[in-house]
């Protein structure tokens, strides 16, 4: 038996990305003691990042794609795992938030959730991670059907773990608008099945500019796209389809809210990605369905309308929520305008959301450890108890308003060439509008946890512990340095986007 | 006349289908019992099995077994493809129904309205 | 051990003064809240920090009156994103201005700041520090995207100052200052700096200007001017001026450092270098872009000072008196010729001394007296004279008369517009001095030939119950006192030795 090298993990490393999580949770399964359910929970993801690392790296060395064959069975019949640029990019994103989370976890898991429960929760949270990473590593459209219907499962399950009864309504009401999304998911990828005979992306991809001249299937491939369109929508939450979101993130869990507002939307976004401009095609796309200027649309409703619900939220994790579905918006506002700027826009705002959102949501997470609330009237004045949690909160949240030395400027910054570019201008202002209204919303909270008179919870408030303050700091000084070094987000968002403007040509 | 009922007649399993999915789908949106709404899932998920089996079929194809007295087969594929789906289907629906036994629990109902009138903010 | 600083300043490349200029402050703004315990050595810091960086602007101003345009590459952020500085004859006065005064401020802070018993001074102190980090880099930016990134660091880190007392009045002060002025610069400013972008495909500053008088028609060109001139909120151009009466609910040593000096200073400093460096004096003058410009900054001038007119309070009047004084400067601009645009960086060194010290003597009015209001200010000139002489001094600069650095700006300005036979503009100089007169002098008529009213100060002392030694009160303490002399002497002293702001006026003319 060959020593366990990185000689012999390095051309695994596609499947290790997707077995360690799953074989975690079944690990974490049989454990009863919610410490070492976290022990083992940490261990994977922490190994998790190290291999989506080593994989972008190799790919932006190289410029090719890794294509991994599962059991060596090559391309047609067996399932292949293709990672490229765009692919390695939010893996990275995913299994990165998936880490720098964990050292928070314990003590906010241990006092959300009672013990018997605990290991659950991280079985879990392993599961949810491993399809996560499914969906963007798979080169199989059916296949990342199931790693969708397994993170959307597990989901679920840590949605309803949360302390309110509201919990178990929010996710009873996410099982069925993210089960119908799939679902239509699958009947678009069955429609493609029959016309092509194929599933897989780089196959159907070929034979779809085929099939797509030929008026007998032409009608097929036109409806299969709308299904997968509408399907992939729900589950990234694409106003209007975000109805699930605000309430599934409000009363899950501080950790889980934490972890899905980072990845889980990102992951639908990435499948909405690879499926309209590497399957279909862009020319494909625009030529039968009209669904830039429905992306347009929508997304800069997105931007507004959820934006408006955000600034009269008095939940301040709700709050944030609606503010997720304003950032989808940004995100597919670039995807629409269709060029370079706009897609490096829309990808560097996949990492750079999902850095701020998830402080955000961390910072939340450690004032309910410490009052039991996130409403705005208990929060009055917490942000003198405690500086330090609240601090990082105001700083991811500058990071949010797009203020210039943050991440969040570059994205703008992208998006807006991306709009003058194509020639949008009133884009232009409709981009920077929508960002005055998350001035006035977060404004609002930082007025509240500074300014206002301490509420009777608050008064006895004490700092976040350690554990909770580093993983929060982590992510906020990542919003400050993403907004001056850019190589890690800009540069490797360009690549992807050329991957995925490739495609056109 | 006899073309098109030719026509549904060569094509009455996809008309199944989709009488299937909409019907699934009506009753997950009009009812607000939230068993029922589960109801209307599963088979809005159901339809699908069949959307994916019925081109599986060959016309005189035997069951994917290789066997040197048969030379057409069915296409396997869908058939997989459907057992993986079928176990979400079962999960989901087994998730689904564990969630409104909590909720019944914590509620007292399964009704929609009366859930919304008991918390308004769940809305 | 000072001279042993200017030495090492002198020997020292230019990057690393220029580096220097923005660390120093902000290493202050760390080191500040280490010593929360120690409230001598927290100002101590604050004291060395404000000398250590006068001296490092001020050893960079010969090397600029030199001709020298020392330039700092520090960081790509992206492409065409550069995070650079350049220091041009404007940046220099401005940066000099606020070092300056800096020190003075920090003085006068301490004073007032412990008079007053004000809480939360350790935030105070590092908001203070960051904002001078901040202004020190607007005023050195090499290109828009610098400029803008500390414009809005600027206006971040002032927040918590405007709300300093956290009273319901200072928060509605601070949402409006607050949406104001981020509001403008997201809504107006980046998207001017992205057509730029997209017209010019660089952003640095340039003598002459980037965008060329083809590359848009008059129109656009108007329009991008005005994204410009109203996004840099800061400026104060009506209508977006509301937020500067509103923040004056700050301590008084915010209100005269930042709403006197750094922070609308940066704002019209903005626009003008805006002006010199991306449209180019020449282009808007050729095309006519911008000669709206003009209308609306006068119309700023003269309605502002109707509204200060009509203001009992103190600080509220000399905030319109600020807003009007601000739109002087715009106007200069708007002129486009050299010699008023000499006259716009005239004006902004001149207004920045002069209206500190009113600042200064409001506030020490508060601290001795307790009044805010102008109609409680009876007599008040023979109990804190030094204290009203130099708030005469500061009103005669705003005045514009000689002997004062008010009289120069406007001179110029005058000077400008004549010759290019702009009456518009000659007529709302004209017309403001004496409306400038008119909200001036009366207090200075109150203060020095008004008997103390004691009806009036009885309704004062209803007022301000806590206080009790209403009518019985000498000066402001000694550190405020210090603070507001050595401010109105410097007015003076620029109207006697005007070389110093005005060779860098040239120098920006003529393109160095």
């Amino acid at each position: 038996m060959s020593s366990l090298s990185w000689g012999t993990i390095e051309p695994h490393l596609p499947i290790l990305l997707v077995i360690l999580p799953l074989f975690g949770s079944l690990l974490t399964t049989f454990l009863r003691k919610g410490i070492l359910a976290w022990l083992i929970a940490l261990a994977v993801t922490l190994v998790l990042p190290v291999f989506s690392i080593a994989l972008l790296m190799k790919v932006m060395e190289t410029g090719q794609p890794i294509v991994y064959q599962i059991g060596n069975w090559p391309a047609p019949v067996g399932i292949v795992y293709k990672v490229d640029q765009l692919s390695a990019y939010v893996l990275t994103v995913i299994s990165l938030i998936g880490a720098v989370i964990m050292p928070f976890a314990r003590r906010s898991v241990a006092a959300e959730i009672q013990e018997p429960a605990q290991s659950w929760y991280y079985t879990m949270y392993l599961l949810c991670l491993c399809g996560l990473l499914g969906i963007v590593i798979t080169g199989d459209a059916f296949n990342a059907f199931v790693f969708l219907e397994i993170s959307s499962l597990a989901t679920y399950v840590l949605i309803a773990m949360g302390r309110h009864r509201r919990a178990l309504l929010a996710a009873y009401q996410y099982l069925i608008m993210g089960t119908i999304g799939a679902t239509m998911y699958i009947i678009g990828i069955g429609l493609l099945y029959v016309v092509t005979g194929t599933l897989n992306f780089d196959d159907l991809a070929d034979r779809l500019r085929l099939a797509i001249a030929d008026p007998g299937y032409r009608n097929a491939v036109i409806t299969a796209l709308g299904f997968i369109f509408v399907g992939v929508s729900l589950k990234l939450a694409l106003f209007p389809m975000h109805v699930w979101l605000p309430n599934a993130y409000a009363y899950a869990p501080s950790l889980a809210t934490a972890f899905l507002a980072g990845t889980a939307t990102k992951a639908a976004i990435y499948l909405l990605l690879r499926l309209i401009f590497s399957v279909f095609g862009v020319a494909l796309t625009i030529d039968n369905l009209p669904i830039p200027q429905i992306l347009l649309v929508l997304s800069i409703a997105a931007m507004f309308i959820a934006s408006f619900s955000a600034v009269f939220e008095e939940n301040a994790k709700r709050m944030l929520a609606y503010s997720s579905v304003a950032q989808v918006g940004y995100i597919m506002l670039g995807v629409a305008l269709i060029n370079q700027a706009g897609l490096t826009g829309a990808l560097a705002h996949i990492a750079n959301h999902a850095i701020m959102k998830t402080a955000l949501f961390l910072a939340l997470g450690a004032v309910f450890y410490r009052i039991g609330s996130v409403m705005y009237s208990d929060m009055a004045g917490i942000g003198r108890k405690m500086p330090l949690t609240m601090g990082a909160f105001a700083v991811a949240g500058i990071g949010l308003m797009g203020t210039p030395g943050t991440a969040g400027f570059i994205s703008k910054w992208y998006l807006g060439i991306g709009a003058i570019d194509a020639g949008m201008y009133s884009v232009v202002f409709l981009i920077v509008a929508s960002s005055l209204i998350s001035v006035i919303y977060i404004g609002r909270i930082t007025e509240v946890v500074w300014f206002r008179e301490p509420s009777e919870a608050a008064k006895t408030a004490k700092e976040a512990p350690l554990s909770m303050l580093i993983p929060l700091w982590i992510l906020a000084l990542a919003t400050l340095y993403l907004g001056f070094d850019t190589r890690a987000t800009v540069d490797v968002a360009a690549k992807a986007a050329e991957v995925l403007l490739g495609g056109i040509r | 006349m006899k073309e098109a009922i030719l026509e549904f007649a060569q094509h009455y399993n996809y008309f199944i289908t989709i009488f299937l999915m909409i019907s699934g789908l009506f009753i997950v949106i009009a009812r607000g019992n939230l068993i029922k709404k589960l109801i209307g899932l599963s088979l809005f998920q159901t339809s699908v099995y069949l959307l994916y089996l019925t081109p599986a079929k060959i016309h005189n194809g035997t069951a994917p077994i290789y066997d040197y007295a048969y030379d057409t087969y069915s296409n396997p594929l869908p058939h997989v493809l459907m057992l993986t789906a079928i176990v979400v289907g079962v999960a989901t629906l087994a998730l689904g129904l564990a969630l409104v036994v909590r909720i019944k629990e914590a509620y007292g109902t399964i009704e929609e309205d009366e859930i919304f009138s008991k918390d308004p903010e769940a809305e | 051990m000072l001279t042993s600083l200017t030495d090492l300043t002198r020997t020292m490349p230019d990057a690393d003064l220029i580096l220097a200029a923005t660390l120093i402050p902000a290493a202050a703004a760390f080191l500040i809240p280490l010593f929360y315990r120690i409230p001598n050595l927290r100002e101590a810091v604050t004291l060395v920090a404000s000398a250590a960086l006068a001296t490092v602007t001020w050893s960079l101003y010969p090397r600029i009156v030199a001709g020298a345009q020392p330039e700092l590459k520090i960081w790509e952020v992206a492409p065409g994103l550069d995070l650079s500085f350049k220091v041009e004859p404007l940046g220099m006065m401005f940066a000099l201005i606020a070092s300056t005064l800096w020190i003075v401020n920090s003085i006068y802070s301490i004073g007032y700041m412990r008079a007053n018993n004000e809480p939360r001074q350790t935030q105070f102190y590092v908001c203070f520090a960051v904002a001078i980090a901040a202004t020190m880099a607007l005023a050195f930016s090499g290109n828009l995207f610098t400029m803008f990134l500390a414009y809005e660091v600027l206006t971040l880190s002032t927040y918590p100052l405007v709300t300093h007392k956290a009273t319901p009045e200072a928060m509605k002060a601070g949402r409006v200052y607050l949406v104001l002025l981020v509001g403008t610069s997201m809504v107006l400013f980046l998207p001017a700096i992205l057509l730029t972008w997209g017209v010019a495909g660089t952003l640095n500053f340039t003598a002459g200007g980037i965008i060329a008088p083809g590359d848009l028609s008059p129109l656009l060109l108007g329009g991008l001017l005005g994204l410009f001139v109203f996004g840099i909120g800061k400026a104060a151009v009506m209508p977006v001026h509301f937020w500067l009466p509103a923040a004056m609910v700050a301590p008084t040593p915010v209100s005269a450092l930042l709403h006197a000096v750094a922070v609308v200073k940066a704002g019209v400093f903005s626009v003008l270098k805006v002006v010199v460096y991306i449209f180019g004096i020449e282009t808007l003058s050729t095309t006519g872009a911008g000669d709206w410009l003009v209308y609306v900054a006068g119309f700023t001038v003269i309605m502002a000072s109707i509204v200060a007119l009509r203001q009992d309070n103190l600080k509220k009047r000399l905030a319109f008196s600020t807003v009007s004084q601000l739109s002087y400067v715009v106007l200069a601009t708007a002129i486009l010729t050299p010699i008023s645009a000499i006259g716009a960086a005239m004006h902004i060194a001149a207004h920045a001394v002069s209206k500190i010290t009113l600042f200064f003597a409001a506030g020490s009015i508060y601290t001795a007296a307790h009044k805010t209001e102008i109609s409680q200010l009876n007599g008040i000139g023979w109990k804190m004279p030094w204290t009203m002489t130099a708030f005469a001094i500061g009103a005669l600069a705003m005045i514009g008369l000689p002997p004062t650095a008010g009289f120069l700006g406007k001179w110029f300005m005058l000077q400008g517009a004549v010759q290019s036979e702009q009456w518009f503009p000659v007529t709302v100089i004209v017309l403001s001095t004496i409306l400038n007169a008119g909200y001036f002098l009366p207090i200075l008529v109150r203060a020095f030939f008004m008997e103390a009213d004691p009806v009036r100060l009885q309704a004062a002392g209803a007022q301000a119950a806590h206080d009790t030694h209403d009518d019985d009160h000498g000066e402001a303490p000694f550190p405020i006192v210090l603070a507001l002399t050595i401010t109105a002497s410097m007015s003076v002293l620029l109207f006697l030795f005007p070389d110093i702001a005005l060779d860098l006026a040239k120098l920006m003319v003529a393109g160095g």
